[in-house]
């Protein structure tokens, strides 16, 4: 075992891949000799060349439909959004065509290509540094969807995204980058996309989260605890697919379900797993299906109190759970 | 899995000229017939390629089929056919039938992928498919291939995003690849002043540090001489090369448009003038490679492959619905 930040486990994860299989390559903005603005990517270029780690212009569309081409042509592509922000011009090549590769070619043709982005905020990266984008793309069939909270989680999925024979949009919170630490195995390893993770036992209320908030739910339940309140809490990981069969377990137990995610409440991943515990988990429930998710703003203010205003904490975490924990 | 013809030397013979030809004949009856099959209410949706035939065939010799990559889009039957598809194939996809083989009869007519002939067509949103061929040829330079990638795009396309960032990243990269415009002068409905200040889209080339040039598309010689030179250049390493083939296009954007709305029957008159296929026949004619005897053996047994695709296509069956969740992820 060796202790690392997420950082480090996502580049560990990518140099191991690229040493593993050459059809993997790395393309993005500043990830050559710059190393990638986060590092992620620090060396790589010195490490596999410039044929393999590629400086693309500030294009964000033809760096997905460059990389999608490149993956129906045999190649195991990496396009490395700088910004999550910045992912909306490749809308078309994600939705409208990377997901739809395997489909509209009657699988003849498909795409095994990740496409990472940093997303999240309390970075003060203003409106456009701090968006959260994985709601959008969890709505479309034909992609998969991971967003990894832990180095030991971030490590072993992007391995397994990047050997998927799918498009899988891999979506790492920045603030874990250096904030977060934890083992990782030193040996081999890879986690299967689609599985969630029961972060904490309990047995009073389940939380389901993923990303950043996993680690202030956490912090939230450690407090609860001293009040004699037993937190469950689930890191979903995966988004698309979503482990429903992990949640309904614990929903079962517990009786509660409060959801957790940074990005705003309406229409937002929370939304789905509400609907799936009222279908599949209705007479198990005590108390109403709660959310807890960031505000009906068009995205995350630069100043320091309006940004702390928008985000998820655990002080917020904690008053919502003592609220649900009232029925 | 690819089915390799003869590296093209770059000459072409009687023999290639009368194939050509052969192959345009087929392609003009065959887009005649699917345009009846829309009006008969068979086919929900039709874009001709009528006027286009000489830049798509004539590229498509000058490649080496079965080896290149080619990206095309909507407007490209010649290609399809020129590489091997067969007219029942065709007419599978515009009645939605089983077997259709790009797309299993999802997608729109002539739409998904077709590995054997290395042929993709994914997208219907015109110009999304640059930067995915860009990545084609970036796969193939990584790869070590001499495989040259050729990608075929409308006037209203080079309007879009997309074909510029894919020209300047594979100008970059000094990619092997041939962006083929098949300017007929409208995007949908909007003529060619109204959708860019410039007069011709190869000029745009120079921006890219690419060669670009602009050439009768309606003379198949000229359309496979252009193109020869820019494989070439691809294959040895000098990257890529912007052709735009001026072609016409004598029927409207597509079934459901009517083109009366935007253009006179007088400039459709002199657009006819210079059909390739009367150009190209008259060429044969005059050079001695065809008399009426051989011309009419070759106009009947392309009428005989398409009666016979056309009754073959219209007994098939639908796609089962058992395919419907088919294909969505590996597992």
């Amino acid at each position: 075992m060796t202790i690392l930040t997420v950082i480090e486990a996502v580049r560990d994860a990518m140099r191991e891949e690229m040493v593993r299989d050459n059809n993997v390559l790395i393309m993005g903005e500043d990830i050559g000799s710059r190393g990638g603005v986060f590092l992620a990517t620090d060396g790589f270029q010195k490490e596999f060349g410039e044929e393999r780690i590629i400086d693309t212009p500030l294009a964000e569309s033809s760096i997905v439909g460059i990389a999608l081409g490149a993956a129906m042509s045999g190649m195991r592509p990496i396009a490395e959004i700088e910004f999550a922000d910045f992912i909306w011009p490749t809308i078309n090549q994600v939705v409208g065509e990377a997901a739809r590769v395997r489909y509209g070619t009657n699988g003849k043709l498909h795409a095994p290509m990740v496409l990472r982005a940093p997303q999240g905020g309390g970075v003060r990266g203003g409106l456009y540094h701090s968006q959260s984008v994985e709601a959008i793309f969890a709505h479309t069939p034909g992609l998969k969807v991971v967003a990894p909270a832990t180095p030991f989680d971030a490590k072993g999925l992007l391995k397994s995204a990047i050997r998927d024979d799918d498009p899988v949009i891999f979506l790492e919170h920045k603030r874990t980058y250096r904030l977060v630490r934890g083992e990782v195995p030193d040996q081999e390893f890879t986690i299967p996309i689609g599985k969630g993770d029961v972060k904490r036992q309990g047995s009073d209320i389940t939380v389901v989260t993923y990303g950043l908030m996993v680690h202030h739910c956490i912090e939230a339940a450690t407090d609860l605890a001293s009040d004699g309140i037993s937190v469950e809490i689930i890191d979903l990981r995966s988004l698309r697919p979503i482990d429903f069969d992990l949640i309904l377990a614990s929903v079962k137990k517990t009786g509660k379900i409060l959801i957790v995610h940074e990005d705003n409440k309406i229409l937002g991943v929370g939304a789905e797993i509400a609907a799936l515990v009222s279908e599949k988990a209705f007479e198990y429930l005590d108390g109403p299906v709660m959310r807890l998710a960031g505000p009906e703003v068009p995205a995350m203010p630069f100043s320091p109190p309006l940004e702390e205003m928008y985000m998820v904490n655990s002080d917020k975490i904690l008053s919502s759970i003592k609220q649900l924990m009232t029925y | 899995m690819a089915r390799k013809s003869k590296p093209s030397n770059g000459l072409l013979t009687d023999a290639d000229l009368k194939s050509m030809y052969e192959e345009m004949v087929l392609c003009r009856k065959l887009d005649e017939r699917l345009w009846m099959l829309n009006r008969q209410g068979k086919a929900a949706i039709v874009a001709s390629s009528q006027g286009h035939e000489a830049g798509q065939i004539g590229s498509v010799h000058a490649l080496n089929k079965g080896y290149d990559t080619f990206y095309i889009y909507y407007r490209d039957l010649a290609v399809m056919l020129s590489l091997g598809m067969t007219p029942t194939e065709i007419i599978r996809g515009f009645l939605a039938k089983e077997g259709e083989p790009l797309s299993g009869a999802r997608q729109f007519p002539t739409h998904g992928a077709y590995p054997e002939y290395n042929i993709v067509n994914l997208s219907n949103v015109v110009a999304t498919h640059l930067p995915q061929a860009v990545g084609a040829a970036l796969a193939a330079k990584m790869k070590g291939e001499q495989n040259v990638t050729i990608v075929y795009f409308g006037d209203g396309a080079s309007s879009a995003g997309d074909c510029h960032e894919a020209m300047n990243f594979a100008s970059i990269h000094q990619l092997p690849i041939i962006f083929f415009c098949e300017n007929n002068n409208y995007a949908i409905s909007v003529p060619m002043e109204k959708q860019m200040a410039i007069d011709s889209v190869s000029s745009r080339a120079e921006g890219y540090g690419i060669p670009g040039v602009e050439i009768d598309g309606c003379d198949i010689i000229s359309v496979h001489r252009a193109t020869f030179e820019a494989a070439q250049r691809a294959r040895s390493g000098k990257g890529p090369s912007l052709i735009e083939a001026r072609v016409e296009r004598y029927l409207p954007h597509t079934s459901d448009d009517d083109d009366s709305l935007y253009r006179t029957e007088k400039e459709l008159e002199k657009a006819r003038e210079r059909d390739p296929l009367k150009i190209l026949r008259a060429l044969l004619f005059s050079s001695g490679i065809l008399d009426e005897t051989v011309d009419g053996h070759i106009q009947r047994n392309a009428r005989e492959a398409v009666d016979n695709a056309t009754e073959i296509g219209e007994q098939a069956p639908f796609p089962s619905s058992d395919t419907f969740y088919e294909h969505i992820y590996a597992n």
